[in-house]
Order: C-alpha cells, then sequence, then structure tokens
C-alpha cells in the first residue's frame, strides 16, 4: 500500500504551502500508466489529512490517459497498459503520457 | 516522466468562486524521494561505491542468492555490504552476517518497500569501504519498490519457476523500471509448470531493453552470469 506514503507526502506539501491556511480543494495529476490506484489515495488522503490545515478538504484526481509514439510508423497510439506495442506490431515504442505523477495545484483561504 | 525535477514557482490567483484562493503547485509528488535517491547516487558516485536494488515477491529467493553471492565474492573483487530491508525482523541480516557480509538491517515496520531516505540512514550506518558493492535487499514485494528510487546504480527483479509464467503482465510497473530479470530455482524446472522462454517474451514486451539471467541460487547454476553482471556494473 505505497499509496499511504505517497499520499502523506503530497499532504505534507500542501500543509507546508498552505501557511497555517485552510485548505478546501487539492488537484492531482496521476496518470493511468502509474502504480497508483485513485481510490486508494482518496482512502489515505482522508487519513493523512486528519488534524491539519487540510482536514475536510476534497481532492481532485486528474487521470490522464497513456498514449505512446510510434518510432516504426510515426503514429501516436493509445495505451491502455504498460504493453509497449504499436498497433503496426513495433515494439519501438516511447510513452508520452500516462505517467504523470504531479500536485497541480490548490484552493486554500 | 515529463519533468526531471520538482518545481517550486508559484502562481496564484483569484479562485472563481466560492472565495480563498488557487495556488499552482506543478510539483512532482515523489521529488522528495527523488532528490535524496540523487543525493545518494552523488554520495555514492564519490566512494567508487555500486549499489544494486534487488526487488522480488516473498520467498523467490533474495537472501539465499544474497548469501551465496557474498560468500563467493568475499576477498575475490569488490568488497561487498549488504541492506536488508523487511518489515520485521532481523533473521535475513543474520543469515547475510554468518555468510561474511558487512550487513544493516532496516526494518519499515507498516512500510511495503524501502525509500531513499532510509537507504541514506543505512549507508550512514553500514559505512561501506570505497569500492564497495552494496547489495539492497528490498522488502518482499512486487508492486510498491517498483516507484521508489533509492539512488542504486542498476535494478534487479528476481522471480522463481515455482511462481506464474505471467508475473511480468501481471506486475508491469516492477519489470518496466528493471534492468535486469533474474530467473531463480531452475533445478526446480522439471517438476514446475513454468514457461521460461514465454516468461521473458512476457517482460519484455513492458521493457525491450531487459537483461535476462536463469540460475539456481541453491545449486549455483547460472551464479558466474551473474557475477560478471554484478561486475559489468563497475
Amino acid at each position: 500500500m505505497h499509496e499511504l506514503s505517497i499520499t502523506q507526502s503530497i499532504v505534507d506539501a500542501v500543509c507546508e504551502r498552505a501557511d497555517g491556511r485552510p485548505v478546501r480543494t487539492v488537484r492531482i495529476r496521476v496518470g493511468i500508466l502509474t502504480a497508483v490506484v485513485p481510490d486508494s489515495m482518496r482512502f489515505c488522503f482522508d487519513l493523512t489529512t486528519a488534524g491539519t490545515v487540510a482536514e475536510g478538504a476534497q481532492l481532485e484526481i486528474d487521470q490522464p490517459p497513456g498514449t505512446a509514439h510510434c518510432r516504426a510508423c510515426e503514429k501516436d497510439f493509445a495505451l491502455p497498459d504498460l504493453v509497449l506495442l504499436c498497433p503496426c506490431g513495433s515494439a519501438d515504442v516511447a510513452i508520452t503520457s500516462g505517467q504523470e505523477l504531479q500536485i497541480v495545484s490548490m484552493r486554500v483561504g | 516522466m515529463p519533468h526531471a525535477h520538482p518545481h517550486d514557482h508559484d502562481q496564484v490567483r483569484d479562485a472563481p468562486s466560492g472565495g480563498g484562493e488557487t495556488i499552482t503547485l506543478e510539483q512532482r509528488v515523489l521529488g522528495k524521494n527523488e532528490e535524496l535517491a540523487a543525493r545518494n547516487r552523488s554520495w555514492l558516485a564519490e566512494r567508487d561505491i555500486v549499489a544494486v536494488n534487488l526487488m522480488s515477491s516473498p520467498g523467490a529467493g533474495k537472501t539465499t542468492l544474497l548469501e551465496r553471492t557474498v560468500r563467493d565474492l568475499t576477498g575475490r573483487r569488490r568488497p561487498v555490504a549488504v541492506i536488508e530491508g523487511d518489515q520485521e525482523t532481523t533473521l535475513d541480516a543474520e543469515r547475510i552476517r554468518r555468510a561474511g557480509g558487512a550487513v544493516v538491517q532496516v526494518n519499515t515496520g507498516a512500510g511495503c518497500h524501502l525509500d531513499a531516505e532510509m537507504v541514506q540512514g543505512a549507508l550512514t550506518t553500514l559505512a561501506p569501504d570505497g569500492g564497495s558493492l552494496v547489495l539492497v535487499e528490498n522488502v518482499g514485494n512486487l508492486v510498491c519498490p517498483a516507484l521508489f528510487d533509492l539512488g542504486e546504480r542498476s535494478r534487479a527483479v528476481i522471480i522463481s519457476v515455482t511462481e506464474g509464467t505471467d508475473k511480468p503482465l501481471k506486475y508491469p510497473y516492477m519489470f518496466a523500471v528493471a534492468d535486469l530479470v533474474i530467473i531463480n530455482k531452475v533445478d526446480l524446472l522439471p517438476y514446475v509448470d513454468f514457461d521460461t522462454d514465454q516468461c521473458v517474451r512476457y517482460a519484455r514486451s513492458v521493457n525491450p531493453d531487459l537483461r535476462v539471467l536463469t540460475l539456481s541460487a541453491t545449486t549455483g547454476e547460472g551464479l558466474d552470469d551473474w557475477y560478471d553482471w554484478l561486475d559489468a556494473r563497475s
């Protein structure tokens, strides 16, 4: 359950930045190709914000889809999982999105 | 990942409604761990220390492989030291110590993986000689350790033939971040339904650059290839 330590680091960063002001919403970006489960993060968010300035805050999760670029046929294509295979049959591909794991913004005050 | 460093620029703008203000952070969630990992990497490089992060399911044979590696490599090449990560107990560390290796145990308690900060503390305690090989045995788990850079030179995933052939597809993140896959317990192949070639195909479908070694830590078969691979990290 690595989501606990990951969510804890989000809450630490948010509380540090809030500078004592109450945090109302936190927006994060979790690509679908990261090994992070959004539902687990929501559960951990409620646990880790308890007793902090972010207690009761809403967690908004953007989930960019997986996409990749094929170096063989030069096309971009959707990548639903980490199996690196272009519809053209080539495995010479580069992941272009879906691996994001970022804190985007927060609303305070 | 698109960004290689945590961002720290603030943009404050008025919130559209409901009062308060929106603060744009745009920072990597794992940025702090990655900074610490980079610090570990520099610390190790300055001392010509090669660190390898070993990851696997519980029971794949990590500790047996390490015991054997410590015994075989002590006095032959670089000094060998081990960082043992487990949730509880010092049993594995004691096994390594009996094999003649310098070892420090990190108990993560509820934590399911090592992180860069734990490794930093372990390196301070271990104080490995310059030029050492430091083998880091991560917590037995094929999911969580994949996300946490420790500052290692290379990552090896160990699976055993008593596990499923399709393991790389079930745990793709781990195989995607690895440099090497070790298929252990090959002495048991006659007794189990494991298709080595298919397993390698699955692993390379998520990471085409993977090196693969087959060995048995119990019989010693294939261990020289593992030692050659470790030598090549230097």
